[in-house]
Protein backbone atom coordinates (compact mmCIF):
# COMPACT_ATOMS: atom_id res chain seq x y z
CA UNK A 1 0.00 0.00 0.00
CA UNK A 2 1.87 3.28 -1.09
CA UNK A 3 1.36 6.43 0.93
CA UNK A 4 -0.82 7.63 -1.38
CA UNK A 5 -3.38 4.90 -0.97
CA UNK A 6 -3.09 5.06 2.62
CA UNK A 7 -3.80 8.55 2.62
CA UNK A 8 -6.84 8.19 0.69
CA UNK A 9 -8.28 5.74 2.92
CA UNK A 10 -7.65 8.11 6.36
CA UNK A 11 -9.05 11.13 4.75
CA UNK A 12 -11.95 9.29 3.40
CA UNK A 13 -12.91 7.89 6.61
CA UNK A 14 -12.23 11.55 8.37
CA UNK A 15 -14.60 12.67 5.98
CA UNK A 16 -17.23 10.07 6.25
CA UNK A 17 -16.91 10.39 10.57
CA UNK A 18 -17.43 14.30 10.26
CA UNK A 19 -20.19 13.68 7.84
CA UNK A 20 -21.97 11.48 10.23
CA UNK A 21 -20.97 13.80 13.35
CA UNK A 22 -22.45 16.86 11.39
CA UNK A 23 -25.96 14.95 10.85
CA UNK A 24 -25.49 13.07 14.51
CA UNK A 25 -24.38 16.48 16.66
CA UNK A 26 -26.40 17.67 19.50
CA UNK A 27 -25.60 20.74 19.22
CA UNK A 28 -25.49 22.49 16.00
CA UNK A 29 -22.74 24.58 16.65
CA UNK A 30 -20.96 21.22 17.17
CA UNK A 31 -22.30 20.14 13.89
CA UNK A 32 -21.18 23.25 11.74
CA UNK A 33 -17.83 22.61 13.48
CA UNK A 34 -17.94 18.46 11.93
CA UNK A 35 -19.11 19.96 8.81
CA UNK A 36 -15.77 22.13 8.33
CA UNK A 37 -13.68 19.18 9.47
CA UNK A 38 -15.56 17.58 6.35
CA UNK A 39 -14.86 20.05 3.79
CA UNK A 40 -11.10 20.37 5.13
CA UNK A 41 -10.96 16.40 4.38
CA UNK A 42 -12.78 16.87 0.87
CA UNK A 43 -9.68 19.16 0.29
CA UNK A 44 -7.27 16.77 1.06
CA UNK A 45 -9.33 14.11 -1.32
CA UNK A 46 -9.25 16.30 -4.15
CA UNK A 47 -5.39 17.29 -4.05
CA UNK A 48 -4.68 13.30 -4.02
CA UNK A 49 -6.99 13.41 -7.25
CA UNK A 50 -4.84 16.34 -8.78
CA UNK A 51 -7.48 18.80 -8.35
CA UNK A 52 -5.09 21.16 -6.95
CA UNK A 53 -7.31 24.14 -7.81
CA UNK A 54 -10.62 22.98 -6.77
CA UNK A 55 -9.23 21.86 -3.62
CA UNK A 56 -7.64 25.24 -2.60
CA UNK A 57 -11.09 26.87 -3.41
CA UNK A 58 -12.82 24.09 -1.24
CA UNK A 59 -10.53 25.72 1.32
CA UNK A 60 -11.16 29.38 0.65
CA UNK A 61 -15.15 29.33 -0.34
CA UNK A 62 -16.10 26.70 1.74
CA UNK A 63 -14.22 26.66 5.15
CA UNK A 64 -13.46 30.45 5.09
CA UNK A 65 -16.86 31.94 4.13
CA UNK A 66 -19.83 29.29 3.75
CA UNK A 67 -18.69 27.87 7.30
CA UNK A 68 -18.79 30.90 8.60
CA UNK A 69 -22.09 31.65 7.39
CA UNK A 70 -23.42 28.99 8.29
CA UNK A 71 -21.99 29.17 12.22
CA UNK A 72 -24.04 32.72 11.68
CA UNK A 73 -27.14 31.11 10.87
CA UNK A 74 -26.69 28.53 13.23
CA UNK A 75 -26.30 31.66 15.95
CA UNK A 76 -29.32 33.68 14.57
CA UNK A 77 -31.52 31.15 15.06
CA UNK A 78 -32.34 30.45 18.70
CA UNK A 79 -31.13 27.32 19.81
CA UNK A 80 -33.42 25.96 22.27
CA UNK A 81 -32.50 22.25 22.79
CA UNK A 82 -36.17 21.00 24.55
CA UNK A 83 -37.70 22.91 21.63
CA UNK A 84 -35.68 20.88 18.94
CA UNK A 85 -36.06 17.74 20.35
CA UNK A 86 -40.24 18.05 20.37
CA UNK A 87 -40.28 19.10 16.81
CA UNK A 88 -37.64 16.41 15.84
CA UNK A 89 -40.69 13.84 17.14
CA UNK A 90 -43.21 15.66 15.14
CA UNK A 91 -41.17 15.98 11.50
CA UNK A 92 -39.54 12.46 12.09
CA UNK A 93 -41.85 10.39 9.75
CA UNK A 94 -41.84 13.56 7.31
CA UNK A 95 -37.50 13.21 7.44
CA UNK A 96 -37.66 9.27 7.08
CA UNK A 97 -40.01 9.54 4.02
CA UNK A 98 -37.84 11.67 2.18
CA UNK A 99 -35.21 9.61 3.37
CA UNK A 100 -36.24 6.25 2.15
CA UNK A 101 -37.26 7.97 -1.28
CA UNK A 102 -33.50 9.49 -1.48
CA UNK A 103 -31.89 6.32 -0.80
CA UNK A 104 -34.24 4.58 -3.36
CA UNK A 105 -33.53 7.42 -5.87
CA UNK A 106 -29.62 6.29 -5.81
CA UNK A 107 -30.37 3.00 -4.96
CA UNK A 108 -31.89 3.23 -9.03
CA UNK A 109 -28.68 5.20 -10.40
CA UNK A 110 -26.52 3.17 -9.44
CA UNK A 111 -28.40 -0.43 -10.14
CA UNK A 112 -28.76 0.64 -14.17
CA UNK A 113 -25.45 2.74 -14.23
CA UNK A 114 -23.12 2.11 -17.17
CA UNK A 115 -20.84 4.34 -18.53
CA UNK A 116 -21.01 5.57 -22.44
CA UNK A 117 -18.15 3.95 -24.42
CA UNK A 118 -17.05 7.28 -25.45
CA UNK A 119 -17.31 8.74 -22.04
CA UNK A 120 -13.28 8.22 -21.11
CA UNK A 121 -11.97 10.24 -24.08
CA UNK A 122 -14.62 12.49 -23.77
CA UNK A 123 -13.75 13.68 -20.63
CA UNK A 124 -9.92 13.36 -21.35
CA UNK A 125 -10.76 15.72 -24.23
CA UNK A 126 -11.88 18.53 -22.41
CA UNK A 127 -8.73 19.49 -20.45
CA UNK A 128 -5.02 19.36 -21.70
CA UNK A 129 -3.18 16.07 -19.21
CA UNK A 130 -1.52 17.30 -15.72
CA UNK A 131 2.22 16.90 -16.89
CA UNK A 132 1.48 19.45 -20.03
CA UNK A 133 -0.58 22.12 -17.73
CA UNK A 134 -1.38 22.24 -14.48
CA UNK A 135 -4.82 22.60 -12.95
CA UNK A 136 -5.14 26.56 -12.55
CA UNK A 137 -3.69 26.66 -16.37
CA UNK A 138 -6.38 24.25 -17.48
CA UNK A 139 -8.97 25.98 -16.00
CA UNK A 140 -7.98 29.59 -16.84
CA UNK A 141 -7.87 28.31 -20.65
CA UNK A 142 -11.39 27.25 -21.27
CA UNK A 143 -13.53 29.18 -19.13
CA UNK A 144 -12.95 32.72 -19.95
CA UNK A 145 -13.40 31.79 -23.66
CA UNK A 146 -15.08 28.26 -24.30
CA UNK A 147 -17.33 28.53 -21.23
CA UNK A 148 -18.07 32.09 -22.02
CA UNK A 149 -21.57 32.40 -21.61
CA UNK A 150 -21.85 30.19 -18.29
CA UNK A 151 -19.35 32.27 -16.87
CA UNK A 152 -20.91 35.65 -17.59
CA UNK A 153 -24.09 33.63 -15.82
CA UNK A 154 -22.12 33.25 -13.06
CA UNK A 155 -21.70 36.96 -12.48
CA UNK A 156 -24.90 37.27 -13.02
CA UNK A 157 -26.03 35.03 -10.51
CA UNK A 158 -23.55 37.09 -8.21
CA UNK A 159 -25.56 40.58 -8.81
CA UNK A 160 -28.24 38.76 -7.74
CA UNK A 161 -27.19 37.22 -4.75
CA UNK A 162 -25.85 40.74 -3.66
CA UNK A 163 -28.38 42.49 -4.92
CA UNK A 164 -30.80 39.77 -3.13
CA UNK A 165 -28.94 39.81 0.52
CA UNK A 166 -28.79 43.35 0.59
CA UNK A 167 -32.82 43.75 -0.22
CA UNK A 168 -33.98 41.38 2.37
CA UNK A 169 -31.86 42.23 5.43
CA UNK A 170 -30.91 45.91 4.80
CA UNK A 171 -32.86 47.78 7.35
CA UNK A 172 -31.78 51.30 7.74
CA UNK A 173 -33.01 52.49 11.49
CA UNK A 174 -34.06 55.56 11.91
CA UNK A 175 -33.20 58.07 14.57
CA UNK A 176 -29.48 57.37 14.55
CA UNK A 177 -27.00 59.73 14.47
CA UNK A 178 -24.85 58.89 11.25
CA UNK A 179 -21.16 60.36 10.66
CA UNK A 180 -21.45 62.95 7.69
CA UNK A 181 -17.70 63.58 6.86
CA UNK A 182 -18.66 66.10 3.66
CA UNK A 183 -20.88 68.13 5.90
CA UNK A 184 -18.14 67.98 8.64
CA UNK A 185 -15.02 68.86 6.52
CA UNK A 186 -17.64 71.80 4.93
CA UNK A 187 -18.24 73.07 8.32
CA UNK A 188 -16.33 76.81 9.23
CA UNK A 189 -16.88 78.84 12.26
CA UNK A 190 -19.51 80.89 9.97
CA UNK A 191 -22.04 78.03 10.10
CA UNK A 192 -21.29 76.14 13.14
CA UNK A 193 -22.09 79.43 15.39
CA UNK A 194 -24.34 82.01 15.66
CA UNK A 195 -23.85 85.49 18.06
CA UNK A 196 -26.60 86.70 19.58
CA UNK A 197 -27.21 90.35 20.94
CA UNK A 198 -29.22 89.41 24.55
CA UNK A 199 -30.72 91.95 25.98
CA UNK A 200 -30.44 92.09 29.73
CA UNK A 201 -33.30 90.75 31.35
CA UNK A 202 -34.71 89.73 28.29
CA UNK A 203 -35.02 86.05 27.08
CA UNK A 204 -34.10 85.08 23.21
CA UNK B 1 0.71 13.02 -10.41
CA UNK B 2 3.53 11.17 -8.72
CA UNK B 3 5.24 14.60 -8.65
CA UNK B 4 2.38 16.29 -7.90
CA UNK B 5 1.45 14.41 -4.71
CA UNK B 6 5.22 14.09 -3.79
CA UNK B 7 5.08 18.42 -4.03
CA UNK B 8 2.15 18.21 -1.32
CA UNK B 9 3.76 15.15 0.88
CA UNK B 10 5.70 18.36 3.51
CA UNK B 11 2.03 19.66 3.69
CA UNK B 12 0.99 15.85 4.82
CA UNK B 13 3.63 15.51 7.50
CA UNK B 14 3.04 19.00 8.62
CA UNK B 15 -0.33 17.75 9.25
CA UNK B 16 0.57 14.78 11.17
CA UNK B 17 2.96 16.77 13.25
CA UNK B 18 0.00 19.13 13.81
CA UNK B 19 -2.71 16.50 14.60
CA UNK B 20 0.05 14.36 16.90
CA UNK B 21 1.08 17.49 19.05
CA UNK B 22 -2.54 18.96 19.62
CA UNK B 23 -3.16 15.59 20.82
CA UNK B 24 -0.55 15.00 22.99
CA UNK B 25 -1.45 18.71 24.23
CA UNK B 26 -4.97 17.84 25.29
CA UNK B 27 -3.87 14.35 26.57
CA UNK B 28 -1.16 15.53 28.86
CA UNK B 29 -3.90 18.38 30.13
CA UNK B 30 -6.45 15.75 30.98
CA UNK B 31 -3.73 13.17 32.20
CA UNK B 32 -0.92 15.19 33.97
CA UNK B 33 -3.17 18.63 35.24
CA UNK B 34 -4.06 19.05 38.33
CA UNK B 35 -7.93 18.84 38.45
CA UNK B 36 -9.85 20.11 41.49
CA UNK B 37 -13.02 21.24 40.89
CA UNK B 38 -15.24 23.52 42.49
CA UNK B 39 -18.66 25.28 41.34
CA UNK B 40 -17.06 28.30 42.09
CA UNK B 41 -14.01 28.01 39.96
CA UNK B 42 -15.81 26.56 37.00
CA UNK B 43 -18.97 28.84 36.34
CA UNK B 44 -18.24 31.48 34.05
CA UNK B 45 -16.59 34.63 35.31
CA UNK B 46 -17.94 37.88 33.94
CA UNK B 47 -16.59 40.71 35.82
CA UNK B 48 -17.16 39.74 39.39
CA UNK B 49 -20.80 39.49 39.06
CA UNK B 50 -23.28 36.58 38.10
CA UNK B 51 -23.52 36.35 34.34
CA UNK B 52 -26.96 38.05 33.01
CA UNK B 53 -27.51 36.00 30.12
CA UNK B 54 -26.56 32.94 28.32
CA UNK B 55 -24.06 33.26 26.13
CA UNK B 56 -26.36 31.42 23.04
CA UNK B 57 -28.13 34.73 21.97
CA UNK B 58 -29.37 35.60 18.59
CA UNK B 59 -26.70 38.00 16.42
CA UNK B 60 -27.52 40.84 14.62
CA UNK B 61 -28.62 40.19 10.89
CA UNK B 62 -26.07 42.78 10.00
CA UNK B 63 -23.23 40.46 10.65
CA UNK B 64 -24.72 37.89 8.16
CA UNK B 65 -25.20 40.40 5.09
CA UNK B 66 -21.22 41.79 6.16
CA UNK B 67 -20.89 37.94 5.26
CA UNK B 68 -22.88 37.09 2.38
CA UNK B 69 -21.30 39.91 0.35
CA UNK B 70 -17.78 39.10 2.01
CA UNK B 71 -18.40 35.89 0.14
CA UNK B 72 -19.75 37.19 -3.13
CA UNK B 73 -16.39 39.00 -3.39
CA UNK B 74 -14.22 35.88 -2.49
CA UNK B 75 -15.81 33.93 -5.54
CA UNK B 76 -15.27 37.02 -7.63
CA UNK B 77 -11.21 36.70 -6.68
CA UNK B 78 -11.68 33.05 -6.98
CA UNK B 79 -12.19 33.71 -10.80
CA UNK B 80 -9.76 35.73 -11.12
CA UNK B 81 -7.00 33.37 -9.98
CA UNK B 82 -6.96 31.10 -12.92
CA UNK B 83 -7.69 34.41 -15.19
CA UNK B 84 -3.88 35.97 -14.37
CA UNK B 85 -2.21 32.28 -14.52
CA UNK B 86 -3.74 31.71 -18.42
CA UNK B 87 -4.03 35.55 -19.14
CA UNK B 88 -1.16 34.95 -21.88
CA UNK B 89 -3.31 32.04 -23.47
CA UNK B 90 -6.91 33.58 -23.51
CA UNK B 91 -6.55 36.55 -25.57
CA UNK B 92 -8.45 39.20 -26.15
CA UNK B 93 -12.02 37.64 -25.81
CA UNK B 94 -10.95 36.09 -22.64
CA UNK B 95 -9.76 39.38 -21.42
CA UNK B 96 -12.92 41.31 -22.12
CA UNK B 97 -15.30 38.19 -20.75
CA UNK B 98 -13.60 39.05 -17.30
CA UNK B 99 -13.74 42.50 -17.63
CA UNK B 100 -17.31 42.32 -18.58
CA UNK B 101 -17.69 39.96 -15.37
CA UNK B 102 -16.18 42.75 -13.32
CA UNK B 103 -18.01 45.35 -14.40
CA UNK B 104 -21.23 43.31 -13.56
CA UNK B 105 -19.75 42.74 -10.20
CA UNK B 106 -18.72 46.45 -9.96
CA UNK B 107 -22.57 47.69 -10.41
CA UNK B 108 -23.37 45.40 -7.72
CA UNK B 109 -20.70 47.17 -5.36
CA UNK B 110 -21.88 50.65 -6.59
CA UNK B 111 -25.25 49.72 -5.43
CA UNK B 112 -24.42 48.70 -1.89
CA UNK B 113 -22.47 51.17 -1.46
CA UNK B 114 -24.79 53.67 -2.34
CA UNK B 115 -27.69 51.97 -0.21
CA UNK B 116 -25.07 52.23 2.46
CA UNK B 117 -24.78 48.33 3.24
CA UNK B 118 -21.27 48.65 3.81
CA UNK B 119 -21.96 51.16 6.99
CA UNK B 120 -22.14 50.31 10.18
CA UNK B 121 -24.46 53.14 11.48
Amino acid sequence: MTLAVFTFYVFSTIVILAGLLTVLSRNPVHSVLWLILAFFTSAGLFVLLGAEFVAMLLVIVYVGAVAVLFLFVVMMLDVDFAELKAEMARFMPVAMLIGVVLLMELGLVFGVWNFADQAGDLRQAVTPSLSEAHNTQALGEIVYTQYIYLFQAAGLILLVAMIGAIVLTLRHRPNIKRQNIVAQINRDPAQAMELKNVKPGQGL
Amino acid sequence: MGELLGNYLPILVFLGIAIGLGLVLLLAAAVIAVRNPDPEKVSAYECGFNAFDDARMKFDVRFYLVSILFIIFDLEIAFLFPWAVAFKDVGLLGFWSMIVFLAVLTIGFAYEWKKGALEWE
